[in-house]
């Protein structure tokens, strides 16, 4: 394919820089909301520290709640980037360029948190710092401690290095930015000429970064379910745990990836660049993952269930008939079937809202599951609870959680939206360079290159 | 850490001693634990009483002196951190619980929470009402820290807060625990307890490293049952097993192969283990505890009035 127009390569970068910082009036809405949001939950948090966990639901029995569930979101959803960067990169998808900044973008907002919801869950915050100077390498919580701090590493260098000539361009084109700024933007573009030489150095790095990064992000899930794994309680103690964990996650994150790509679609008038292509090759791989799923469901939920061994027992009749009974067939109907049904229909899948329904449904699914994997396991321990105090028994999550709970994952969307603020949503260089070798169709772009004039936003 | 006992460590610099100071050497007195060294001993300017009662010391040199009490200070052995870490040299303690005699009192909980400063909601021993399956009869089932010898706690803990020790014991450092809880979650047992709020703290100056504390709650951190360390050393039994009028517990030395009741009376533990027909609780797990239970044969109370909490209530 011949060179793009530089007229029109001038305007693509042209469109996608607008959205650098911006202002529209639906986002300062939610960054306000959630904000505000944030604000209520490190108020609940500072009462939880000055109080202890006491005002939390969580007591002995149940002694790991939302938080650990939540934490267990977070790893998940942070596969993504590995998912859209290194999956779809070794099996040759090259509709995966408009997505890579953010599906990282996504990544870097989910390792943050999955790194901070321990400290939240921690009943001595203050001695977070023993985990280096006395930390145990035996221990679970010292992988999974590496594991997130390589990870998040690894991320931002993954979102950095496809940065670097996007940051050139910002740097020759926005020549009416601030000062600092564009100092900021030199200095991060690292003198990028947009040489050959620089270009294969790049790719070379990002290459082998993708090969490195895979195992990193499998591990660190994988680590988060030993942390139930290796334990002997009932339900708990399965060897599917670290599959069953890096699948549900892969799924969850892409269920977020089409959510945020639907909203960015609209909100930053990106039609051209997120198109159906990528909601109907999006779809077909959560299908596939959500039918792998189900399937390592029935493999984790019904092996058991034939035997009914005495301390499983108690665990599966709480899921399949008792307290946890709605949330967990909710998981498995709307969570898994409904969507696998919706998403096996190929006009579904190319209704851009068809998909985004199962989507909502199966990051719903994918959300409560997590809780259902840590507490009805806790409140079924091998010896039977008995005398227990008020609260003890069972587990209500209070206000302070919530609130916790709910600003921790209003503070996941929030740093997402605020690391598209900054940089263009799309790889510009990399997305021109792909349309120009292979054309618009395989890219998944729509009508860039023959657009003439591009409408101005209204904003 | 200052040591806080009467021992030699923070003593020497306080210059209110002159040459008249004797070093003594101890034998078989106060702390019970072998001879130590002695040097806080009043010398002539203690204006102190005589209180007549004369007790046999070792000097230096190898003369035995009967020294007037009031003369030799309460000397308590200083033991570091190093030393609470490692338990108490050559012991291996176990437990032993006859269900037989369980009669489900709670007598042991009681004692064991006054030792402790426990408050009422928190119980180190538990006694539950057990019944393996509806045909069965009931029984109580006494249940403390398995002091487990493959503890899945141990195994797990981050920080190195909760360890096992030569002695047998599964110990606690409240001042290393960062509160994450994963040990309560590797625990098959259900033994551990979190402090989830400020716990009241008892009017008590202790001197021992964290790990080996009376009193061991402490906000944001986990406790459990810890066999009375403080009581092994000084070749007591724990409370639990003073506060059974039922002789149900039994706690001694496996390498001594020798266990003490509540009425005083010691036996062999192999001959114990043999004759009762003894058990580990849930040995399927591989954990190896270190408490034995002897199984509820012929009970010394009626078994038809326990009654069995269903679970979910």
């Amino acid at each position: 394919m011949e060179k793009l127009n530089p007229e029109i390569k001038n305007q693509i970068e042209n469109e996608l820089l607008s959205t650098v910082g911006r202002r529209y009036r639906q986002e300062t809405f939610w960054v306000i909301f959630l904000g505000l949001i944030c604000v209520g939950g490190t108020v609940a948090w500072i009462i939880q520290l000055r109080k202890g966990l006491g005002v939390t639901a969580m007591r002995d029995y149940v002694s790991w709640g939302l938080y650990i569930s939540l934490l267990f979101f977070f790893v998940g959803v942070s596969l993504i980037g590995a998912l859209v960067s290194c999956v779809l990169r070794m099996s040759g998808a090259k509709w995966r360029y408009p997505l890579i900044r953010i599906a990282e973008a996504v990544t870097l907002s989910a390792i943050f948190f999955a790194g901070f919801m321990p400290v939240l869950d921690m009943g001595r915050p203050e001695r977070l710092y023993y985990l280096i100077t006395h930390g145990r390498i035996q221990s679970p919580i010292l992988w999974d401690v590496v594991a997130i701090a390589t990870y998040f590493i690894g991320s931002v260098i993954y979102f950095y290095l496809p940065l670097i000539p996007d940051l050139a361009i910002m740097r020759d084109k926005l020549t009416d930015a601030p000062k600092w700024r564009r100092k900021l933007w030199r200095w991060l573009a690292m003198g990028w000429e947009d040489n050959l030489l620089q270009r294969r150095l790049l790719k070379k790095a990002m290459l082998i970064l993708c090969i490195v990064i895979l195992p990193v992000a499998i591990s660190v899930h994988t680590i988060s379910a030993w942390l139930i794994a290796f334990t002997l309680r009932p339900g708990w103690n399965s060897t599917i745990m670290g599959p069953y964990f890096v699948f549900g996650a892969l799924m969850a994150g892409t269920a977020i990836m089409i959510l945020i790509i639907a909203k960015l679609r609209h909100g930053y008038r990106l039609e051209h660049y997120l198109t159906p292509k990528h909601f109907n090759n999006l779809a077909k791989i959560l299908l596939a993952l959500t039918a792998f799923y189900l399937y390592l469901n029935i493999n984790k939920y019904g092996v058991p269930a034939y035997k009914m061994a005495k301390e499983e027992k108690a665990v599966l009749n709480d899921l399949f008939y008792g307290n946890n009974s709605f949330f967990f067939w909710f998981t498995q109907i709307a969570g898994l079937v409904i969507p696998i049904i919706i998403l096996s229909f190929k006009r579904f899948r190319q209704s851009i809202k068809w998909v985004v329904t199962a989507s909502v449904m199966v990051l719903l699914g994918a959300l409560i599951n997590r809780y259902l994997i840590v507490v009805p396991n806790m409140l079924h321990p091998f010896v039977p609870i008995q005398h227990a105090q008020h609260g003890y028994a069972s587990y209500n999550p209070t206000l302070i959680e919530w609130a916790i709970t709910a600003s921790s994952l209003a503070g996941f969307v929030l740093l997402i939206i605020l690391l598209f603020k900054p940089f263009p949503v799309i790889t510009m260089w990399e997305v021109t360079e792909e349309v120009e070798k292979r054309g618009e169709k395989e890219i998944g772009v729509e009508n860039i290159i023959t657009l003439q004039n591009i409408p101005t936003h209204a904003s | 850490m200052a040591c806080g006992n009467n021992c030699t460590c923070n003593r020497n610099e306080s210059g209110n001693q002159d040459n008249s100071r004797r070093d003594f050497l101890l034998k078989g007195l106060m702390g019970g634990i072998g001879a130590a060294f002695l040097s806080g001993c009043s010398g002539s300017t203690s204006p102190k009483s005589e209180s007549g009662d004369k007790v046999n010391v070792l000097t230096h040199d190898g003369k035995l002196v009967a020294v007037d009490k009031s003369q030799v200070a309460n000397f308590k052995p200083h033991i570091s951190e190093e030393d609470v870490r490692k338990g108490i040299p050559g012991k291996k303690f176990v437990m032993v619980i006859d269900l037989a005699k369980c009669d489900g009192c709670g007598k042991c909980t009681k004692a064991c929470n006054k030792m402790h400063y426990l408050p009422s909601n928190k119980e180190w021993i538990e006694v539950l009402e057990m019944q393996d399956s509806p045909e069965v009869s009931p029984y109580y089932f006494v249940k403390p820290c398995m002091h487990c010898d493959n503890p899945p706690c141990t195994k797990v803990c981050p920080v190195d807060a909760t360890f096992k020790r030569e002695d047998g014991i599964v110990a606690i450092d409240t001042d290393r625990c960062i509160g994450c809880r994963f040990c309560m979650a590797a625990c098959p047992y259900s033994v551990r307890l979190f402090n989830w709020t400020e716990p009241v703290k008892p009017n008590i100056v202790e001197t021992t490293p964290a790990a080996e504390n009376v009193f061991q709650s402490k906000k944001g951190c986990v406790e459990k049952c810890d066999f009375c360390p403080h009581m092994a050393r000084e070749g007591k039994l724990p409370a639990c097993v003073t506060g059974c009028p039922m002789n149900a517990i039994w706690f001694g030395d496996a390498n001594e192969d020798a266990v003490t009741c509540y009425d005083g009376t010691t036996t062999k533990l192999s001959q114990l283990l043999e004759d009762g027909g003894a058990y580990r609780f849930m040995e399927e797990l591989g954990t190896e505890p270190r408490v034995y239970y002897l199984p509820p044969v012929n009970r010394t109370y009626d078994a038809k009035e326990i009654k069995i909490e269903k679970e979910g209530k």
